[in-house]
């Protein structure tokens, strides 16, 4: 914490964004005026240190003002909050949505991921470089709003800062919005395709419910299972969600059960739920739908949880490019306070909590549990080392329950018709509704809910086959991290264990469709490129092998291998084992998956020698 | 303290303790080891207060900072006390039963109500009380100091302030709780344990109250005892003021550039008629010196011990043979010896610790065998069987009570003896920096990134208000002497208060400026404040010409 201060001022918007967010107090020896008091005393210490968790917020409030991150900026950032700057700048150029160098005002984000390509992303890509030249939009990997592809992402620094995620971007949508008009990027979202449906449980107020009325979410059903959690007490809400053998739909299915339970009995008693909102993987929109149709069950849901692990505070971390969702969670959560639902003292549950609101800046990584608690608490978002696991020492090292937004969403059909008779629908592991995000070259792209066990052919056949009628090439499976499989195999049942068995996976839940017209060795070679990008670059196994693995590809899908197409196939193999192996977390064990299913199962090299 | 010069606690108490008072202290700069310790148990949730005219690297770290004026140290402490005692903090049953001098000390603090303190320290009140009642609630707290606490002319009472809290509030003796003197080098403390002090011989004994002592060393040496403590450091300049003093022998000192008032030291030196100097490197003083002495570098060309400051004597092994002529200091001492007149023969490292083990019981269970296997011991250590003392004077907290009481010293609060007036307005006080160490001999010899040559710091208030550029060079000037430096902003400092370092002896002759007033009790100047003046260095060209 020694402090090298730059020599740079802030200018007068800079330091107005950053008093607006810590207060106009700054003292003598935070940025502010030095008085006689200041020359004979200074606070510091571990309060001053515990302000280390508004790095990041105070790095977004600059960037939405000005549009960047400015020596100036930064130093007033340190100063207030007592960060060295080296370390701050560290965190600033951890984020794709924050600039250390000049950026103009307004930028559009384009999506350029495997999504938006099957629908056409690379053309508009091509199409803005030639109309518009290469500044004022980036390419941008996956927004998650796949089912609207091409999506792009409007940010609007200043006083008033805009941000406006839309779809079916054109050139000339994306170009109007450059010009500064907003009306193409304000286009509705699209509705849920099984919108009103009788049969769903997870989604059933999505389109029915006002996102924004608290009084509207309790007329439908709202805050019901959080009476049930009243009358069950904490041990009983965690017996029922064990009894319903609740699995995380992040991708690694742990039970969730096990983990409130683990956290419960910890001794220490400050605790944290953290709702994983960072929703990145490349073709998931699901939470994005719920976060924006139904905000208030996700509060519900993390006020439930908080009270069967007895944690006060509960953190969702949402992702950097959904601000439609941050919008509604936030009013929601406002709304939940006023009406007693959050806070000192919930009402019906007599417990405290409350929840806040944490934007991420664009980081897939940070979508892994303990790298979100780094970014939380102000650090880059780098996986720790597990164990300690986060039921032991999580969130500012206290125990903490991490949850996807669809797993918690889960708890409210569990206590809603009982843990037990929840887990009749499904087996094994794989109990309860799912969600499933379609898109690519589907008829109908769109978040479905069906129950664990169908197979992929009704999914597929639910959301109306594969667009224009045309012939199915192959399906991604749980997205960049999980894998293709080919059009013979879609009878799989959709569980944790059949998928695992035919050596794919659930994933996040993503049904990502190809047809014939796709050029799939591109798609491929935008996943290594993913996650080359992606990777935070804390561990080697990672950080190298992403890029040889990339670097491999474009070798052999030119046409071009080094040592004959067996020694690459080898190499790949090897690196793609050592990422699997020896890398700290998800990202690196996973980073293979897409391009191993590629080769082995839908034979890609063979497609490539031949083409 | 309490007959021992050494540290009560040890590292590992510091990490596990609860409050830490770092008391005239920049150890983050200057004890950067020994802060790796209180980062640990800042990290574990403890408390940091720093104690400090500058808002030092240490300071930063700090729950409070406590930007006291130089030299009111005793003031802040008693306002501390007398805070705990009002509070009902003070440790009643501790103090009855371990110390004595109580109601003379309270009678005493009585006098520093906050007000008065704030007035006097420059410290806002309820930061006074905030770390009074922090200190007095903490199960475990200890208080930590270096040169800012002695480098005054009353240091010494400095020091017994602080006693006085640990005392007060019981945070002595026990696990975690107690007092920490920082030592500024591998072996400060190794050089009193052995007895390169005035007033004691090795293992702390005084040869002139006990007799015993004195008897046991006489026989081992087969000599006669002098009845008197030697001179320390400051009464030797002044014997060599009157005449009394006419030859010296320096071993491994550099006065000519480290003493106060370095033009009266300097002229002193010159004046000796003998002048032997033992050292690893030419050094101003052994420029000067009649015959020089090339000594061998104790870290790596050299058997021994050194002593850290928790106590802890470990081994040091020679690595290299010492370069050219340079001879290991033993071989040296023992060669004069025997130019006077005495055969020593030459003993080795081993054979010289064991002869002091017999003659310091506190030494006594030290075998090299040990030291090696134990990854060193922390004295006092009588026997071979007796595992070293994590922390001192447990004996205070026994039933019944072993040894003495610890005295309650009610010492009163003095101002430096010069304050800034009209003439010479600012207040300097001086220190170290992390990349060089002392009068630069040791460190000068190496490049450091963080090295940026001598400078007058100054608040950025006053460099704005005389109208310097940050760089420029100023020309500082005391009742004792002038130098130029360059300005440079420092916001660490406030107004009226500026500070050098004595690093860089050959550009800057910082201790040309400061004041020879010294702690009769320590020998010790006050190097921490004086006063000075600052001018452009072309106002003062055309004064002179004028």
């Amino acid at each position: 914490m020694d402090l090298h201060l730059l020599d740079a001022e802030p200018i007068a918007e800079e330091r107005d964004a950053i008093d607006q967010l810590l207060g106009s107090e700054a003292g003598g020896w935070t940025g502010g005026e030095r008085t006689a008091t200041d020359h004979h005393s200074a606070a510091g210490g571990h309060a001053a240190r515990d302000q280390r968790h508004l790095l990041l917020p105070a790095l977004r409030a600059l960037q939405l003002r000005v549009g960047w991150i400015s020596e100036g900026g930064l130093n007033y950032i340190c100063e207030r909050l007592t960060i060295p700057p080296a370390d701050a700048y560290g965190v600033a150029t951890f984020y794709a949505l924050l600039s250390t160098t000049p950026r103009p005002p307004r930028v559009v984000h384009v999506c350029d991921d495997i999504a938006c390509r099957t629908r056409g992303a690379d053309r508009l890509c091509d199409e803005l470089e030639k109309n518009v030249g290469k500044s004022g939009w980036l390419r941008s990997p996956c927004l998650g709003l796949c089912e609207q592809a091409p999506a792009a992402f409007l940010t609007e620094a200043g006083p008033e800062p805009v941000e406006l995620l839309f779809g079916g971007a054109t050139a000339a949508s994306v170009a109007r919005v450059l010009a500064g008009d907003h009306a193409p990027a304000k286009l509705p979202h699209l509705p849920l395709p099984q919108a009103g449906s009788l049969d769903l449980g997870l989604l059933r107020r999505i389109g029915i419910v006002d996102p924004s009325s608290f009084e509207d979410y309790r007329a439908h059903d709202g805050y019901k299972s959080l009476a049930k959690a009243a009358h069950l007490g904490p041990e009983g809400v965690r017996k029922e969600v064990t009894d319903a053998r609740l699995a995380g739909r992040g991708g690694a299915a742990f039970p969730t059960g096990r983990k409130w339970d683990a956290v419960a009995q910890q001794a220490e008693t400050e605790r944290y739920i953290i709702a994983n909102a960072d929703e990145s993987e490349p073709g998931t929109f699901k939470d994005r739908v719920v976060m924006e149709g139904d905000p208030f069950s996700v509060i519900e849901a993390m006020t439930i949880a908080g009270y069967a692990t007895g944690a006060e505070k509960g953190y969702i971390y949402l992702r950097g490019e959904y601000p439609l969702a941050r919008e509604r969670l936030q009013h929601a959560i406002e709304e939940a306070r006023s009406n007693g639902m959050l806070g000192e003292s919930v009402h019906g549950l007599g417990v405290k909590f409350d929840i806040e609101l944490r934007v991420g800046a664009g980081a897939y990584i940070c979508g892994e549990e303990t790298a979100i608690f780094n970014s939380i608490e102000g650090y880059r978002g780098e996986p720790r080392n597990k164990p300690p696991f986060p039921v032991e020492a999580g969130l500012f090292g206290k125990p903490t329950v991490v949850n996807n937004v669809e797993t918690l969403i889960n708890v409210l059909e569990i206590l809603r018709v009982g843990g037990a008779k929840y887990a009749e629908t499904g087996s094994g592991v794989s109990t309860g509704p799912r969600l499933f995000c379609l898109s690519g070259s589907v008829q109908r792209p769109g978040v479905y809910e069906v129950a664990h066990g169908t197979s992929l052919r009704d999914l597929i056949a639910l959301a109306g086959g594969v667009a224009g009628g045309r012939e199915l090439r192959a399906v991604l499976l749980g997205g960049a991290a999980g894998g293709f499989i080919r059009p013979e195999e879609i009878d799989m049942p959709l569980t944790f264990e059949a998928t695992r068995a035919a050596g794919s996976t659930l994933g996040s839940g993503v049904v990502m469709l190809f047809d014939d017209q796709v050029d799939l060795v591109d798609i491929l070679r935008r996943i290594a490129a993913f996650f080359r990008d992606e990777s935070c670059g804390q561990c080697v196994p990672c950080r190298v092998g992403t890029v040889r693995q990339e670097e491999a590809l474009h070798r052999i899908l030119a046409g071009k291998p080094k040592g004959g197409m067996a020694t690459e196939r080898a190499l790949l193999e090897e690196i793609g084992l050592a990422m699997k192996d020896a890398s700290i977390c998800g990202l690196g064990q996973t980073a293979y998956g897409a391009v191993e299913s590629a080769i082995k199962r839908l034979g890609l090299f063979e497609q490539a020698a031949a083409s | 303290m309490f007959g021992a010069g050494g540290g009560t606690t040890s590292y590992r108490e510091v990490e596990e303790t609860d409050v830490i008072f770092l008391w005239g202290a920049n150890a983050r700069e200057n004890h950067p080891i020994f802060f790796h310790h209180v980062l640990k148990a800042l990290h574990r949730g403890a408390k940091l207060f720093a104690v400090d005219p500058r808002r030092t690297a240490s300071a930063q770290w700090a729950d409070d900072w406590l930007g006291l004026h130089v030299g009111t140290d005793i003031a802040l402490a008693h306002a501390m006390a007398r805070v705990i005692i009002h509070a009902g903090l003070a440790n009643e049953e501790f103090i009855r039963r371990a110390t004595t001098g109580y109601e003379e000390y309270r009678q005493e603090v009585e006098q520093f109500p906050l007000d008065v303190a704030e007035r006097i320290t420059g410290v806002p009140a309820e930061v006074i009380e905030r770390a009074a009642l922090t200190y007095a609630r903490a199960g475990r707290a200890v208080i930590c100091w270096t040169l800012g606490i002695t480098e005054h002319h009353n240091g010494t009472d400095n020091v017994f302030a602080l006693i006085n809290l640990s005392l007060l509030t019981g945070h002595m003796g026990r696990y975690g709780s107690g007092l920490s003197p920082l030592r500024g080098q591998n072996n400060v403390q190794g050089g009193g344990d052995m007895g390169a002090i005035p007033n004691r011989l090795v293992g702390f004994q005084d040869w002139t109250t006990d007799a015993d002592v004195r008897q046991r060393f006489e026989r081992a040496w087969n000599t006669t005892l002098k009845p008197e403590y030697g001179k320390n450091l400051s009464e030797m300049f002044e014997a060599m003021e009157h005449g009394e003093i006419r030859a010296v022998y320096a071993i491994g000192e550099n006065p000519a550039r480290s003493e106060a008032d370095q033009g009266r030291a300097e002229r002193l030196i010159r004046g000796l008629d003998h002048l032997v100097v033992q050292d690893i490197f030419l050094t101003r003083t052994a420029e000067l010196a009649t015959v020089v002495l090339p000594a061998s570098a104790s870290w790596c060309e050299a058997e021994g011990t050194v002593t850290n400051s928790e106590r802890r004597v470990q081994r040091v092994r020679k690595a290299l043979d010492p370069p050219f002529d340079a001879r290991d200091d033993m071989w040296i001492i023992a060669e004069i010896a025997q130019r006077l007149g005495y055969d020593w023969g030459h003993p080795t490292a081993e054979e010289l610790w064991n002869e002091l083990r017999t003659l310091a019981p506190m030494f006594a269970g030290m075998s090299y065998e040990r030291l090696e296997k134990e990854g060193g011991l922390q004295w006092p250590c009588y026997d071979e069987n007796h595992p070293g003392e994590l922390f001192l004077h447990s004996r205070l907290w026994a039933e019944p009570r072993g040894g003495p009481p610890a005295p309650f010293m009610a010492v009163k609060h003095e101002m430096p003896v010069e304050m800034p007036d009209d003439e010479y307005p600012f207040q300097l006080t001086t220190g170290r920096r992390l990349d060089s160490y002392n009068t630069g001999v040791q460190s000068s010899g190496y490049t450091s990134p963080l090295r940026r040559g001598e400078s007058v710091d100054m608040s950025p208030e006053d460099v704005a208000r005389l109208g310097f550029a940050d760089g420029e060079r100023v020309r500082i000037s005391s009742r004792r002497g002038s130098v130029t430096a360059p300005v440079r902003i420092d916001h660490s400092l406030r107004p009226g208060l500026v500070f050098m370092t004595f690093h860089f002896q050959d550009d800057v002759r910082t201790n040309l400026l400061t004041i020879d007033a010294t702690d009769p009790k320590s020998g010790t100047a006050e190097f921490k404040a004086c006063a000075v003046r600052i001018d452009p260095v072309e106002a003062t060209v055309t004064a002179s010409i004028a």
